[in-house]
């Protein structure tokens, strides 16, 4: 149908003000739980890291879990605890985006640690959880590494990621990789230098050594990027464990 | 003579414009049609990128099932409804703004209620904008027809699209990952060690596998593309 030129103006403001309209409508109505969703993702993966919360039905069970048992504080390279970011308001461990973080050096970037509490005493941290970022093949990954109290051994990990092909890459999201990661692994050798946990070339290797898990068969680059990512952010967490370390043993030493 | 004609006239209207049944033949046949003999994946070959990339599992493609019918559906009706105010230069635009913005709404509801299913189908949701099905039925249906007959032609569409992409995951999470729906067949059945096929989980076991659809269904129909 042929119209004027006025008329096809007139039609596509009018459209254009509908559809922004409804678009940013249902923006602001779904924004808070949104907002929740990405809360409980948080939250799930850092107990997932450390516990199994598969059981767990309700989102209300996670957060509740999370109020009792975690402790979270910011810190920068240097193992200093930041509470305020550069405009002065309190930062919040939760609310830092390891993405946005990941893209700025490493000197300058915000360091979240997760002290999971121990069920009785609140007041004994069970496990650290260090968040950690980096790519894969298509798109990055993520994952959250926890280690005991002392701060050597693993606990557990959880991994994420945005665009890894399934069956191959994705399978670092499947409890058979994760469980690799068991409390046999050890991220600092006898010398106490940081070995960092290495996924090893192939699949079905013989028994490996303490830093090093079985690999992905066909996803070499994925398991390329975790050992990246685990190097990377243990190595900025280093001061943050090795000060944590020594207070730990200086009170061992004074109990005895 | 001339009430007589009136009356003529008003019975050759009536002859003319009978009221339609609800779901007479010809409205049962533009449902029914896409599900098989129009095939849009098998016999149009429509839609074959999110075909291939969703249906690695069922739940996923269940999920983008709903979303791809909820699209085509309320795009018909939309479009249709506007069929005669919508200037002939600029209606590929329209059609797009209209499809762009529901399936946004579709993203965004993903989103807020289903975060697991937001972050598995990801862009492939954004990527129904593009599905030429959707495209397809506007310009070839809605921007000619009723609404009523617009929104079946999209269940009819919407639903053909599904239930193939419905069973070429049933056979790849099957094979692929040796379960239905996340729960693992195989195993419950005693058959523990069942060898998974890396090849089903890839995009080249749906291909495989659709290609075998497409080719069941055509020696089926006879269709032979010139």
């Amino acid at each position: 149908m042929q119209r004027s030129n006025i008329y096809i103006l007139v039609f596509s403001t009018i459209m254009t003000v509908l559809i922004g309209g409804a678009m940013s409508l249902t923006s602001v109505l779904l924004k808070p739980a949104q907002d929740k969703q990405v809360e409980l993702d948080t939250k799930k993966k850092i107990l997932g890291a450390v516990m199994d919360i598969s059981t767990f039905k309700t989102p209300e069970e996670v957060f509740r879990l999370y109020k009792n048992r975690v402790k979270s504080i910011v810190v920068d390279i240097k193992g200093e605890i930041i509470s305020k970011d550069v405009k002065g308001n309190p930062l919040v461990a939760e609310k830092v985006n390891a993405q946005k973080n990941h893209k700025i050096t490493r000197n300058e970037r915000l360091y979240p640690v997760y002290m999971i509490l121990n069920e009785s005493d609140t007041n004994a941290v069970e496990a650290y959880v260090f968040p950690m970022f980096g790519l894969g093949l298509w798109d990055w990954i993520s994952g959250y590494i926890a280690l005991e109290s002392d701060l050597n051994t693993v606990k557990g990990i959880a991994f994420d990621h945005k665009g890894e092909t399934p069956g191959l890459g994705a399978r670092i999201t499947e409890k058979k990789v994760r469980n690799r990661y068991n409390n046999t692994k050890k991220i600092f050798n006898e010398a106490g230098d940081l070995k960092s946990i290495t996924m090893i070339k192939g699949e079905g290797n013989p028994p490996e050594s303490e830093h090093e898990v079985d690999g992905l068969s066909g996803a070499t680059i994925t398991a390329k990027g975790v050992n990246k990512m685990l190097r990377e952010y243990l190595g900025c967490y280093q001061s943050f464990i090795k000060t944590k370390k020594g207070e730990s043993e200086i009170a061992i030493n004074l109990k005895n | 003579m001339s009430a007589e004609a009136s009356v003529v006239e008003k019975e050759t209207k009536e002859k003319k414009n009978p009221a339609e049944p609800f779901l007479s033949k010809r409205r049962k046949n533009i449902v029914t049609d896409p599900l098989t003999d129009d095939n849009p994946i098998t016999i149009q070959v429509l839609g074959i990128c999110s075909a291939l990339a969703v249906t690695v599992k069922l739940e996923p493609t269940l999920v983008m099932s709903i979303a791809v019918v909820f699209v085509i559906v309320f795009a018909n009706l939309i479009i249709s409804l506007m069929r005669n105010l919508i200037p002939g230069r600029i209606r590929i635009i329209v059609q797009l703004a209209v499809v762009a913005t529901l399936v946004t709404l579709v993203s965004e509801f993903l989103k807020a209620y289903s975060y697991d299913m937001y972050k598995v189908l990801g862009a492939y949701v954004g990527l129904i904008i593009t599905n030429c099905i959707v495209m397809g039925r506007l310009e070839a249906f809605a921007m000619a027809n009723k609404p009523y007959d617009s929104i079946l032609d999209g269940l009819g569409s919407g639903f053909g699209y599904a239930w193939i992409i419905l069973t070429v995951a049933f056979f790849r999470e099957l094979f692929g990952s040796g379960s239905i729906f996340d729960f693992k067949i195989f195993e419950a059945l005693g058959w523990i060690t069942f060898p998974t096929n890396g090849l089903m989980v890839d995009s080249i076991g749906a291909f495989v596998v659709l290609g075998i659809l497409i080719w069941i269904q055509r020696s089926k129909s006879g269709y032979v593309e010139h």
